[in-house]
């Protein structure tokens, strides 16, 4: 296991690397200077030369470079030109937020899709199946903020039953924390819940048809014993397999549902970023979200070699 | 696909198993609702100038934000534009940029993936680089992008592309890293076919299944994506209607006006849920062993 591990993680230095030169060069997608992009035209020459010496684009791209890696690997992400604050602290001040969103969606969607997912593949051809089914496609199908504003509109301006934004950390008020979290949770796990429903059926489907299931089934063993023993832990790997994607597209779920809801999370902070061509917020929050996917991917493949002891060889 | 390469070269052959691909597709529900879904946007994006009642361009400073009735069957904007006639135009834009998207990843993610699975040598870097590009968020990358280069239809695509290719690369290079141990494609080398030739004719040609499939659900995402971008504010830039930009323009007026963005997205979901359906079909239709429905 330790030398599946070792490996494993080897072979993320490469990808580290090219995440890392990916987020640094952000900066030079702009046409143009950067520094005179982030002031407005009304900026004299030496504020420009002076923001360029501060994001050092005033010096030649090794050196640049240099001193990105530098910064980076003794943990410093630098400063943002617009907030005047370290980019490190800014982001881990509203990691909580995204983490609380992708961390509740995720849940709703893996509990709500893989008992909905056993549901269609052991009710299969019913009603029950096409409901589910067809429900789990229009799932996939709405676009998440537009059912964002939807739900707003309905809850919150209409029912008046939610708050419309804002965000209450779970310490304050466990309550105020549901009430705020409710809405962007649900909106953001919908897509995934559709997704993970399919990969259950699909998944559990394959299993229901394999001869261990026959024999568990004629030891005179319950039926919902069967399932929950023999099926189940054997249609792991791919729904574990898709848990692993989605915890990658939750948290671009979240940069969008974050916007709708007005969450003051990560994603927002990096959106704002992005809008007022705030460089080394963007480079920072880039590194960030890509560290936290690699590890995220990482943490599933260890997890498959744990459960499954082929995988290790 | 074993259907195809038996009777390759022989006109009646082909007529007949083009006749069985025909019955095949026509066995599978999805691809006759998801198809026709499909179609029917497109023909009406397709017609807008006849079929749309107004021009969505038109301002009416008299009709602003009617409620949907016999005069607007989908209400007004806040500018007393014709919410009905913007959807068909705005569905011309979006499927143009979901069309163009489906069509820069088809061309990325073929040469891509191909030369990844094909040449050894090339596919560890050529690799490594997609997996990079796919640690950031898909969506985040495109708001970067597109932001950065400038908003504009063609930036926009350019950004949906970068977003949608390497998910793509992969899975040509899955099913080439296949096809490339085939026997007929040792045969083809043994006859003295190029590097090229074997790429292109046998490879390729054996990999599109899975290929056509993903590029249904690019097609699909790049429509979801277009209207976060429009959201966000970095779309492609108005007067001119897409789904996305209609949404955000009626994003203000969501209590007193929620048809100008409930419209708009009604039509998002038929498009994205014709292309899943079809998307889903034809990957029960061509690959039996993927499917994922009953």
């Amino acid at each position: 296991m330790l030398k599946y591990l070792l490996r494993r993680m080897a072979a993320t230095i490469p990808v580290l690397l090219l995440v890392s030169l990916m987020s640094f060069a952000v900066i030079w997608l702009v046409p143009g200077d950067p520094a005179a992009a982030f002031l407005d035209s009304s900026a004299s020459p030496e504020q420009v030369a002076r923001l360029r010496h501060e994001l050092g684009v005033d010096q030649p791209l090794p050196v640049q470079m240099v001193e990105w890696y530098g910064r980076i690997l003794s943990g410093n992400l630098g400063e943002s030109i617009l907030l005047r604050r370290s980019v490190g602290a800014a982001l881990l001040e509203r990691l909580p937020v995204t983490l609380s969103l992708a961390g509740l969606a995720l849940i709703l969607a893996v509990v709500f899709g893989i008992a909905a997912g056993i549901l269609a593949a052991i009710r299969r051809g019913t009603l029950a199946d096409q409901s589910i089914m067809t429900l789990a496609l229009l799932g996939l199908s709405v676009p998440d903020f537009w059912l964002g504003l939807v739900l707003i509109v309905v809850f919150a301006v209409g029912l008046g039953w939610l708050p419309s934004g804002g965000f209450v950390p779970i310490t304050q008020s466990v309550t105020g924390w549901l009430a705020t979290m409710a809405m962007p949770a649900l909106t953001l796990a919908l897509v995934q819940m559709g997704f993970i429903a399919r990969m259950t059926r699909s998944a559990m489907l394959d299993v229901l048809h394999q001869d261990f299931m026959r024999t568990a089934d004629a030891k005179g063993l319950s039926y919902r014993f069967v399932i929950m023993r023999h099926g189940l832990p054997n249609a792991m790997m791919p729904i574990l397999t898709v848990i692993g994607i989605i915890a990658g597209s939750l948290l671009g779920g979240a940069v969008v549902v974050e916007q709708v809801f007005s969450l003051p999370g990560v994603g927002r902070l990096i959106i704002g970023a992005i809008m007022s061509r705030d460089f080394p917020v963007i480079q920072g929050g880039l590194l960030f979200l890509g560290l936290i996917y690699l590890v995220i991917n990482l943490a599933v493949d260890l997890l498959y070699a744990a459960v499954d002891p082929r995988i290790r060889l | 696909m074993t259907a195809f390469a038996n009777v390759a070269g022989r006109a009646s052959g082909w007529i007949h198993a083009g006749g069985r691909l025909m019955q095949r597709i026509a066995e599978h529900r999805a691809i006759v609702i998801g198809g026709g879904l499909v179609l029917a946007v497109a023909l009406v994006a397709l017609g807008a100038d006849f079929i749309a009642p107004q021009d969505p361009l038109h301002n009416d400073f008299r009709a602003r934000l009617l409620p949907p009735g016999a005069a607007h069957w989908f209400g007004t904007d806040h500018f007393g534009r014709d919410i009905l006639s913007r959807v068909i135009f705005g569905g011309r834009l979006s499927l143009e940029i979901g069309l163009l998207v489906g069509v820069m990843t088809g061309i990325f993610g073929t040469l891509i993936g191909g030369l990844a699975g094909y040449f050894r040598a090339l596919d560890n870097p050529i690799m490594r680089l997609m997996d990079a590009l796919m640690a950031f968020p898909a969506i985040l990358l495109a708001i970067t992008v597109s932001a950065t280069l400038g908003a504009s239809m063609t930036n926009v695509v350019i950004a949906l592309s970068i977003a949608t290719t390497p998910h793509t690369a992969r899975i040509v290079r899955a099913s080439v890293l296949v096809v490339r141990e085939m026997q007929y494609v040792e045969a083809a080398r043994a006859l003295g076919a190029s590097d090229l030739r074997i790429l292109v004719r046998h490879v390729l040609a054996n990999s599109l299944a899975p290929l056509i499939v993903r590029l249904t659900f690019v097609f699909a995402t790049a429509i979801l994506a277009e209207a976060v971008l429009s959201y966000i504010g970095v779309g492609p830039p108005p007067p001119a209607p897409s789904f996305g930009n209609i949404i955000a323009n009626g994003r203000d007026f969501m209590v007193e006006a929620p048809w100008v963005t409930i419209f708009p997205g009604l039509a998002i979901i038929a498009c994205v849920l014709g292309l899943n359906l079809l998307g889903d079909g034809l990957r029960d239709a061509l690959d039996p062993r993927m499917k994922i429905g009953p």
